[in-house]
């Protein structure tokens, strides 16, 4: 396992705003995102009975579970996409390392995690009664979805080249990204139960732990995802 | 079966086999009924080496993976790969044996507790790195992939334990843990499970190194085809004739 020295940032930047570019005209992994999230609150509201004694600690798992969830809608499709037209071959062909494209494409999944985490947040506030927009929460959550994107990138490149694409990408990403979902529902619900930095500290130092390791791991492994 | 294997392993097949017959004799019949737990505590010269068994593969596919990803050499595919199949079979049997014991003790056939977490996701783990090597395209990216896979999943292990660990123990009322399997063995007991444990990595060692042989066959086998394949096709690269193109086509990809 050879690692390049330095990843050059330009060709990254590259990588995520042709996604983000892509993104801005048509709007389909955001919009997916948003909508079946908003599904998943919907079904949750049925499937468990959310009352003012329990809401402020069963809250915060019922927001993850949603967002783990429409997660991997986005992260299929943003690979999808790549695959449509043969848009990867070109990719690959540019005189840049694997693991560039890949970084590029976690930044990309990254930026559009935290767009639809602005405009969930408030709804799923208003929706639960659960008050998340607190400035413990926000951290929480950006450390989540960078965990999330990393492991979530690595998996939707592999996936993106199998039979059963739909089926790869879920059943390897979510056991991995257990232990980025434990720490954000625990970490989210020590706040919502009237904790402050010193309730949410412990989660969110475990959730930066998490991801240092993910990215370390991410960053090793890229060059050997996509197909030659 | 037998007349297919060398001597060597045929003479590690036979002791194998005696000595979990052994085995068996001592976990129900020589070792003591434990005063407490009853006749059910047997289960754990059972569960134990399996659970023991399991851990050992994670290691093993995940190091294997390693050096294929270091050398690209195909046995240290084949090597995650047998282990890794075993394994999701010795897995699933301690689950099935944990349970079991669990159900008349703890009353629940489950419980969310650390140990049992980390394992569950475990199994999910390996049965999903099963399906990537089952889904993924052939050629060598899919044990590149595969490898990948089980790096990952070999790093998370960790973290699911110590994740699934602290948030039990946010919540003590639920804990109810394998804690109480740390109550002193009497000495037979001690030496029926660590016969138990010889014996049962004895079985699993030998059903490894079977699948791993079986798969360099299945490796060869494609290896020769492959040849017989360009072989028979180039002559295509020769002005040829569409009819004897036909003739060679069912000849190759027959088995």
């Amino acid at each position: 396992m050879k690692v390049r020295g330095r990843v050059p940032l330009g060709p990254v930047w590259a990588v995520a705003k042709k996604d983000l570019l892509l993104e801005v005209r048509n709007r389909e992994i955001v919009i997916s995102l948003l909508v079946f999230s908003g599904l998943i609150f919907i079904i949750f509201n049925f499937a468990i009975e959310l009352t003012s004694a329990n809401r402020d600690t069963v809250g915060p798992g019922v927001l993850w579970v949603a967002v783990a969830f429409a997660s991997v809608l986005g992260l299929n499709r943003s690979f999808i996409i790549e695959k449509d037209g043969n848009a990867l071959d070109g990719l690959l062909l540019t005189p840049v390392g694997r693991d560039t494209i890949l970084i590029g494409k976690t930044v990309g999944n990254f930026i559009f995690m935290a767009a639809a985490l602005v405009i969930l947040f408030p709804v799923f506030t208003a929706l639960f009664d659960v008050n998340v927009l607190k400035i413990e929460v926000f951290v929480i959550a950006l450390l989540t979805i960078l965990g999330l994107a990393t492991v979530g990138t690595m998996f939707a490149a592999l996936s993106v080249n199998t039979r059963a694409r739909e089926i790869m990408l879920p059943v390897l990403f979510l056991p991995i990204a257990v232990p980025i979902l434990i720490s954000a529902v625990e970490g989210t619900a020590r706040v919502t139960e009237g904790g402050g930095w010193g309730d949410a500290l412990q989660w969110i130092e475990i959730l930066a732990a998490f991801d240092v390791i993910f990215i370390v791991a991410a960053l090793l492994t890229f060059q050997f995802l996509l197909e030659d | 079966m037998v007349g297919a294997v060398g001597p060597k392993r045929a003479v590690w097949l036979v002791i194998t086999a005696g000595l979990v017959l052994f085995t068996m004799w001592m976990i129900f019949e020589w070792a003591p009924t434990e005063r407490n737990l009853g006749e059910i505590q047997r289960a754990l010269y059972i569960h134990v080496p399996l659970a023991w068994i399991s851990m050992v593969a994670v290691f093993i596919v995940a190091s294997a993976s390693v050096m294929y990803l270091i050398t690209g050499k195909r046995k240290w595919d084949s090597v995650a790969l047998a282990t890794a199949e075993t394994g999701v079979l010795v897995g699933t049997l301690m689950l099935v044996t944990g349970a079991i014991w669990a159900k008349p003790i703890w009353n629940v056939w489950w419980t969310w507790d650390a140990k049992l977490t980390t394992t569950a996701i475990l199994w999910f783990l390996y049965v999903a790195y099963l399906m990537l090597r089952a889904f993924a395209p052939p050629g060598n990216q899919a044990y590149r992939m595969a490898a990948v896979v089980a790096i990952l999943g070999a790093i998370d292990v960790p973290l699911v334990y110590y994740a699934a660990d602290l948030w039990r123990t946010a919540h003590p009322e639920l804990l109810i843990g394998p804690a109480a399997e740390s109550s002193g063995l009497s000495s037979e007991m001690s030496i029926t499970l660590l016969v138990s444990v010889v014996a049962f990595t004895s079985l699993y060692a030998y059903m490894v190194v079977d699948r791993y042989r079986v798969r360099q066959s299945e490796n060869e086998l494609g290896e020769l085809k492959r040849d017989v394949r360009n072989l028979l096709y180039r002559p295509a690269a020769e002005p040829a004739t569409a009819a004897t193109m036909r003739g060679a086509v069912p000849a190759a990809s027959g088995d």
